[in-house]
């Protein structure tokens, strides 16, 4: 582990001593198919219809979704960000989990517990992410911390449930931060969506402890279209961690998830995500929260593979005081597109925003920046700090920043710093002059460079995350 | 026999201009050597070429470390068979502290045959020694969790790289300009330390060949060179004892220069060429 002359354990360190694993595209897994009900393959009206009537929803939900399939079909693909070659039409968009069917952790493939293992991923977790569901919800300690949170009056659960037993709050909310009409791929999940977390927190109400989607009750595997919508109320916090530094296990290519979060007055959200996709996945995400008064919404944001990524968190500040934080890493690597960045919106007076954004790119990979900062007319007193990395590590692989700046308003103060550096060879020297090989170097430089972000993960997160960057790297340097 | 580096005939190109012209040195262990010379002359870059740094091209000449042609070693075998230099201007790592990149360097350097992804030194005794150090040399405890040079002052980055030279006990060890950026009371404390460990009074008992580039007189008070030597247009144009390096930090180089027109001559070119390519 990390070396650290006080005893705290250190989370930054990169441990360098278990990074004999081979490529990580090696553990790329595929899902066992036979677990599933297919819808039929392919986007239409009639599918639409049918998968919420599978599901048994409420009227308004299917006429959200149909709604939304029409936008839908009336968007064309964006036009920026990465080549997008999909055919909506060889996809399937709804896979039901059969009942009796729960895994065992026996039937989980060798290859895949090993993985978990050199991840250092925790029991509880492993089982989850291979889909071993039955022992999981057995898991004492989460039936009583479900308890603990409804004791609170906090609502977590995944979507679907929560359309069928808080239709209040979704009615008010769902579809709110992030309509239909926001973008085509937005439309897509609010037309198919299936999955994703809920949550609801009280007014005045803290959770101390991270929840993790892995906690649910009733947890499904990661979905194609998963819709997220988090609601904390006044006064109250939440950190909510979703994805794992495991490589998904998916068949599909497509993945669309839609996250809502709402902050209000005086309240936190900070929302933390770790992918790690196989290389044949587009996973084009519309994250965004509104923050009101005094309120606080952090994005952490790490991606690692896929063959395109198109993310870009948002917060919208819409009342005086409210503050937005967005710190994103992404990693790409032969035949990944990592299109990344952040939005900030400041819509009212006094109101800060600060995007710290860190790229690394090698063998051939490529990463991008894109960042909107935007200042509405009245917006006085905002300030706006943005600072993005990017660390090319060989000549084949590329970097890219597309910072846009809207202003309407005089009285703000915006900052943007944008570097990109490749690996310097002072720097290895330097390390490599006092006994590290080229690759320990290197590796020792890369997680320095995403040391900024790695120290605002929860623990078990950090240390994974710097395993996974290690296995990245490995083989990276000739 | 005591262990030698011994450097014949060094020639060295940057960006395929050549800067070093011939270079002869020998340092067996135990000796000090004090290395002057006029700004630009090649000091730094015989330090660089002799650790290692693959921007230096050695277009002639061996490095032999006990026997045994080191030009081909990278940095990394250079470092782990013994061989350290305190950079002029340490490079910053930003987001590694000290502590981890010490223990690593320190694992590699004392188990020289280490591969990666073997033990590291165990974390008690290596922390009881970088504490000890550290005591020595009278950094305050929080310095092993800050960044690597990173915003460092210039007096900080020089006790830093004196620490790293005193956890890895090198045998052959090249320091320029150590002492600039000290104010007095840490150059003293730097003379001191240098000293200490290079007679071995910390660390293994064993003693340093020591390779001092300096323009001042501070480090040597402590760290009496056995021998000084002049570099001027790439070139060692002489050797003496300490009353040399006393002559020329007083004095300054215009009797060297008109005793070496050649080497004068060629300083002349390589600062004219520096000038027109700026
Ligand atoms: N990395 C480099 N890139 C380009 N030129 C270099 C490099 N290193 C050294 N040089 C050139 O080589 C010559 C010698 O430089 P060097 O740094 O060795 O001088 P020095 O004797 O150490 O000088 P100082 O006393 O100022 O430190 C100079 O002309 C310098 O510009
Ligand atoms: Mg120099």
């Amino acid at each position: 582990m990390a070396t650290d002359i006080t005893q705290a354990p250190d989370l930054q360190a990169p441990d360098l001593e278990n990074s004999a694993l081979g490529e990580i595209n090696k553990y790329d897994f595929i899902t066992p198919t036979t677990d599933v009900f297919k819808a039929e393959r392919g986007i239409n009206r009639e599918i639409v219809a049918q998968i919420s009537e599978m599901k048994g929803e409420p009227g308004w939900m299917r006429d959200f979704r149909l709604e939304a399939f029409e936008i839908f079909e009336s968007k064309p693909m964006p036009k920026w960000g990465g080549d997008i070659a999909l055919d909506f039409q060889d996809i399937y968009y709804y896979l039901k989990p059969t009942k009796e069917q729960g895994k065992t952790w026996d039937d989980v493939p060798q290859e895949i517990k090993d993985t978990f293992d050199k991840l250092g991923i925790p029991e509880a977790e492993k089982k989850y992410l291979a889909g071993v569901k039955a022992q999981f919800e057995s898991e004492v300690v989460y039936g009583s911390l479900q308890e603990d949170l409804g004791n609170k009056g906090v609502i977590f659960t995944d979507t679907d449930t929560a359309v069928k037993e808080h239709p209040k709050l979704l009615r008010e909310y769902f579809g709110k931060i992030i309509p239909s009409t926001d973008n085509k791929f937005a439309a897509l999940n609010s037309a198919v969506w299936s999955g994703g977390s809920f949550i609801y927190v009280p007014p005045g109400v803290k959770i101390e402890f991270p929840l993790q989607a892995y906690f649910r009750i009733n947890a499904e595997q990661m979905g194609q279209f998963e819709r997220t919508l988090i609601i904390v109320d006044e006064g109250a916090e939440v950190h909510y961690v979703e994805g794992c530094t495991a490589p998904m296990y998916t068949t599909e290519s497509l993945h669309s998830a839609v996250v809502e979060v709402i902050v209000k007055k005086n309240g936190r959200c900070r929302y933390t995500t770790i992918q790690n996709w196989a290389n044949n996945i587009y996973n084009l995400v519309t994250k965004r929260a509104m923050a009101y008064q005094d309120s606080l919404m952090e994005w952490i944001d790490g991606n690692l593979g896929s063959h395109l990524t198109m993310k870009y968190p948002a917060v919208y500040m819409m009342e005086p005081g409210a503050r937005g934080e967005i710190l994103s890493i992404a990693f790409s690597s032969k035949g990944q597109h990592q299109d990344a960045g952040a939005k900030v919106v400041h819509c009212a007076p006094n109101t800060k925003s600060r995007i710290i954004s860190k790229s690394i790119s090698k063998n051939g990979g490529r990463s991008s920046y894109r960042g909107l900062c935007k200042v509405e007319d009245g917006a006085t007193g905002c300030k706006s700090n943005v600072v993005c990395d990017a660390l090319i590590l060989d000549s084949d692989s590329r970097s890219d920043t597309y910072p846009y700046i809207e202003v309407e308003e005089q009285d703000v103060q915006i900052e943007h710093e944008a570097s990109v550096s490749r690996i310097g060879e002072e720097q290895l020297f330097y390390l490599m002059s006092r006994g590290l090989t080229e690759a320990e170097a290197s590796s020792m430089i890369v997680s320095g460079f995403i040391e900024p972000l790695i120290k605002e993960l929860p623990m078990e997160y950090a240390v994974e995350m710097n395993r996974l960057i290690e296995l990245q790297m490995e083989g990276s340097v000739g | 026999m005591p262990e030698t580096l011994k450097i014949t005939d060094l020639h060295v190109a940057v960006e395929g201009k050549p800067i070093l012209r011939g270079v002869n040195l020998t340092i067996h262990r135990g000796e000090t050597h004090a290395l002057m010379g006029p700004n630009g002359s090649g000091k730094s870059t015989l330090g660089n070429a002799v650790m290692g740094h693959p921007g230096y091209e050695i277009t002639g000449g061996s490095i032999e470390l006990n026997g045994e042609n080191i030009v081909e070693w990278d940095a990394t075998q250079r470092s782990r068979a013994g061989i350290f230099m305190a950079f002029q201007r340490p490079m910053a790592i930003p987001g590694v502290k000290m502590a981890d990149f010490l223990r690593h360097a320190t694992t590699n350097v004392r188990n020289p045959d280490r591969k990666e992804g073997e033990e590291l030194i165990p974390m008690r005794q290596f922390r009881k020694e970088l504490t000890e150090q550290m005591e020595h040399l009278r950094m305050d405890k929080e310095f092993a969790r800050r960044y690597v040079n990173d915003g460092f002052s210039g007096g900080e980055m020089k006790r830093a790289e004196i620490l790293q030279m005193a956890m890895l006990r090198p045998k052959f060890a090249i320091l320029d300009e150590t002492d600039s950026g000290l104010d007095v009371d840490a150059v003293k404390l730097a003379s001191e330390s240098i000293a200490a460990i290079g007679q071995g009074t910390t660390g293994n008992g064993d003693q340093m060949g020591i390779l001092i580039i300096t323009h001042h007189d501070k480090l040597l008070e402590r760290n009496a060179p056995d021998f000084t030597h002049v570099m001027l247009g790439g070139k060692i144009v002489e050797t003496g004892g300490i009353e040399l390096a006393q002559e020329l930090y007083t004095e300054g180089y215009d009797r060297v220069r008109a005793a070496y027109p050649d080497a004068a001559a060629t300083e002349q070119a390589m600062t004219e060429k520096d000038a027109i390519a700026n």
